[in-house]
């Protein structure tokens, strides 16, 4: 059977693996390149590399990042953060990406989804979803979580389906590095809404929270940053945490 | 040994090449090159046909090389050197592809590439993750070392329903049995991405290369 991906995230500022707390406070945490070989050897199902910064500065960093990771990891890489057009996302794929996620330009450009879909396949297309609880619904957010709009989430996401995504990366802006576990209820109405996968992520500051996001959030992978890097648990912790509480998970590899 | 890796501006070519140069190294040397010239595909041991996007859409890239598709059939099927055909490129081998409209294939391996379309809401599409595979035909070479229940990294939405079943080596179940890696005489595919699935497509990607059809 298909198992739930564990996906650490490793969010990207000019080159070094930064996460920050609400977007804000940023603590250094390292190079990429030798974290995702960290991550690779330590039986992560999937990478992803968020360039947090790319809205505003130079981009050319991450894709030698993206290159350098591509001669060392042999597992899926997902890789987002400012990417605006067909050729970002043509050069994040040659220098090595499965995938490219893509926020902010999807919203302003519903169209540029179906470009790159067409182009390039729906499977490497990810469009990552930050959402905020706004009175009673959940509302989308652009530029890193700065700009507020009137979007629904699970309208936006069923859009971003129909135009071609192939997978669907969605932050609580309200959890995102509060520790207090996923917004099941975001999480749950939006994966329920799609038939394509949902990646669960922001908040997670325990092992149940990740089980949560399947079991209560029915989302189909799982992604954490800080619980990682800051050495909090490893992966192999977090798969038999996922496997006692009955969460299928792709063992360790032993070849 | 000498290895092709087809060029035909497929997405994500750098991590097959990679993973490919990582095996040979592993196995003590040879060449890896990726290449889209149809007269110089003669001049190599092995051919990897990677594949990301849509069937049609891979066929007519592929269509767009003159004379590529004649070299492959002549290299391939004729002169009967091992070849690896990886996600949409395992899917080439077939009669017909139905994604995007019907487009015929190479028909090395009889049978159609259909949608998944599942039943159940519960089974997402595509089938995008790591799954274990049901080894059918535990003695081909392909899979020496790889025992039941090796998981593998899939993302697809069509699959390869073949006629003869008997050129099924290995199923993943994703709501049901569907073709993991089909083989026949010197032609081997693979659904799943071996180049993407750690130490255990590495050596997939090693049996590939030492394998003697």
């Amino acid at each position: 059977m298909l198992k739930t991906r564990i996906i650490p995230c490793l969010d990207v500022n000019n080159g070094r693996v930064v996460k920050g707390i609400n977007f804000i406070d940023l603590v250094d945490a390292g190079d990429p390149v030798e974290q995702a070989v960290i991550y690779d050897a330590a039986g992560a199902d999937e990478l992803c590399f968020l360039d947090i910064t790319a809205s505003h500065e130079n981009r050319s960093t991450i894709v030698e990042v993206v290159a350098k990771t591509a001669e060392k990891c042999f597992m899926p890489l997902t890789v987002g953060g400012g990417v605006r057009t067909v050729e970002d996302v043509r050069t994040l794929l040659i220098a090595g990406a499965d995938k490219v996620s893509i926020n902010t330009a999807a919203i302003k450009n519903p169209q540029l989804i179906n470009d790159a879909a067409n182009k390039f396949g729906s499977q490497c297309m990810v469009v990552a979803i930050d959402a905020k609880r706004v009175n009673k619904s959940y509302k989308i957010f652009t530029h890193g979580g700065r700009k507020e709009t009137d979007i629904s989430a699970i309208e936006w996401a069923k859009n971003a389906e129909a135009s071609g995504a192939g997978e669907i990366l969605l932050t609580s802006m309200d959890r995102d590095g509060t520790k207090m576990g996923f917004d099941l209820e975001l999480t749950r109405s939006v994966s329920d809404a799609l038939s394509i996968p949902l990646i669960a992520s922001g908040g997670v500051g325990t092992l149940d929270h990740l089980a949560e996001g399947v079991t209560k959030g029915h989302a189909s992978a799982v992604l954490a940053a800080s619980i990682f890097h800051f050495g909090l648990y490893n992966i192999s912790e977090a798969k038999a945490y996922m496997e006692k509480v009955g969460v299928a998970v792709r063992p360790i590899e032993i070849i | 040994m000498n290895v092709a890796i087809i060029d035909y501006g497929s997405g994500n070519l750098r991590s097959a090449t990679k993973a490919f140069e990582q095996a040979v190294s592993e196995l003590g040397g040879g060449t890896i090159k990726l290449t889209k010239d149809p007269d110089g595909l003669k001049n190599f041991s092995h051919i990897v046909l990677p594949g990301v996007g849509a069937f049609s859409d891979c066929m007519t890239r592929l269509s767009a090389i003159d004379g590529l598709i004649e070299s492959l059939q002549e290299q391939v099927f004729i002169k009967a050197k091992p070849f690896l055909g990886i996600c949409v490129g395992m899917q080439l081998m077939a009669d017909v592809g139905r994604e995007h409209g019907k487009t015929d294939g190479f028909g090395w391996i009889p049978g159609e590439v259909i949608s998944i379309s599942p039943h159940n809401r519960n089974i997402k599409v595509p089938h995008m993750g790591w799954n274990d595979l049901q080894i059918i035909d535990t003695t081909h070479p392909f899979v020496q070392d790889l025992l039941e229940g090796v998981h593998t990294y899939f993302v697809h939405s069509y699959h390869f329903v073949t006629k003869d079943r008997s050129h099924v080596l290995a199923t993943v179940n994703y709501g049901k049995p569907l073709t993991a890696i089909v083989g026949r005489d010197n032609l081997i595919g693979t659904q799943f991405h071996p180049e993407k699935s750690q130490r255990t497509g590495l050596r997939f990607i090693k049996n590939f290369l030492g394998w003697r059809p």
